[in-house]
């Protein structure tokens, strides 16, 4: 079972990640954006830890809801109001239990990337970090390690894809041939909830 | 007018990657919206410390400031700015009770709902005029 400490424990090893691989997300995000994506998930990450260091709530679910708030108030990028939404969604849905199986987390998240592909209007095939978070809720039934393969695979397979959303669509086939910066922070997610889970 | 808001007026907020953006398109609507005693508007543009982004809250500082109870119009340029009013208003308590994304071109619609909301209009009629702006077609 999976508490409201573990659940902080994940958010800080996804900051962590970010925080690593922020150049590699501004890269991939010049190619085909507006070169901010690490820059904010970064500042977005780093606040979300901070603030659970500082006060942590006591259930999985109000650690989640509280981290998507923090990072709407804090990214300043679109990055910020989708994972915000993912995980505050995913928050709600896990409501005040105080610990939570891995087919618990797996609804829960299922729950919040509905909610993002609500807020953002888009679908799998789009380009975006759905082609990562989709098929990652989906393996997360089975496995953590399965989740953070699906999703390295989603980010990956975004690379032939043509942008559908976002800025990058202005940029039509000249998206082709890109990683999607979204899908590949996306990824990251589920990578340190392996790490953490396995720990 | 369509609605009667009580002597209460709704409220604009302009929300733009761009401080500049967002504070110039203010200062037009007001001007467009001729003399008179206009209905409050307030910008909402960029990142709290400088630089081009969407501040959360800027948004819920702008919208507070301009809410009379008659409801607050937010408008909204792109990308960011449009994602964070949504994740904003679907939370209770982040944004005025009574305040709505309006889908509306940034300027024009910006002109529209300030001259809308000064004539006492109240938020469907300030939200029809905004939208409606998007069928004024240039050529």
């Amino acid at each position: 079972m999976y508490d409201g400490d573990f659940a902080v424990r994940w958010m800080a090893a996804v900051a962590v990640a970010v925080d690593r691989e922020a150049g590699r997300l501004t890269e991939l995000d010049s190619a085909i954006g507006d070169a901010d994506h690490g820059a904010n998930l970064r500042r977005g990450f780093t606040a979300v830890a901070e603030a659970l260091a500082k006060e942590p709530p006591a259930t999985p679910g109000g650690v989640l809801a509280a981290a998507g708030r923090r990072l709407i108030s804090t990214v300043g990028g679109a990055s910020g109001p989708l994972y915000g939404t993912l995980l505050r969604r995913a928050g709600k849905e896990l409501g005040e239990e105080p610990a939570v199986d891995r087919e618990g987390l797996a609804r829960a998240l299922a729950a919040g990337v509905a909610a993002v592909g609500r807020l953002g209007g888009a679908v799998v095939g789009d380009k975006t970090m759905l082609d990562a978070l989709t098929p990652a809720v989906a393996a997360l039934s089975e496995s953590f390690a399965a989740a953070r393969s699906a999703a390295e695979e989603g980010a990956r397979a975004t690379v032939p894809l043509r942008a559908r959303k976002g800025r990058a669509s202005y940029l039509g086939e000249r998206s082709i041939g890109h990683q999607d910066p979204g899908a590949t922070s996306s990824a990251l997610l589920f990578a340190a909830l392996e790490e953490v889970a396995e720990a | 007018m369509s609605g009667d808001t009580g002597g209460k007026r709704v409220g604009i907020v302009l929300v733009s990657h761009s401080a500049d953006v967002a504070s110039a398109v203010a200062e037009l609507a007001r001007g467009l919206a001729g003399g008179g005693d206009l209905a409050p508007v307030a910008a909402a543009g960029g990142l709290p410390g400088g630089g081009l982004g969407t501040s959360a809250e800027l948004i819920a500082g702008a919208a507070r400031a301009v809410d009379t109870g008659a409801g607050v119009a937010l408008l909204v340029d792109l990308g960011s700015a449009v994602l964070t009013v949504k994740a904003l208003l679907a939370e209770d308590d982040e944004l005025p009770e009574g305040a709505r994304l309006v889908d509306a071109p940034f300027v024009e619609g910006a002109v529209a709902a300030l001259v809308t909301a000064s004539a006492g209009g109240d938020l469907d009629a300030v939200a029809s005029a905004a939208s409606e702006a998007y069928a004024y077609r240039k050529e």
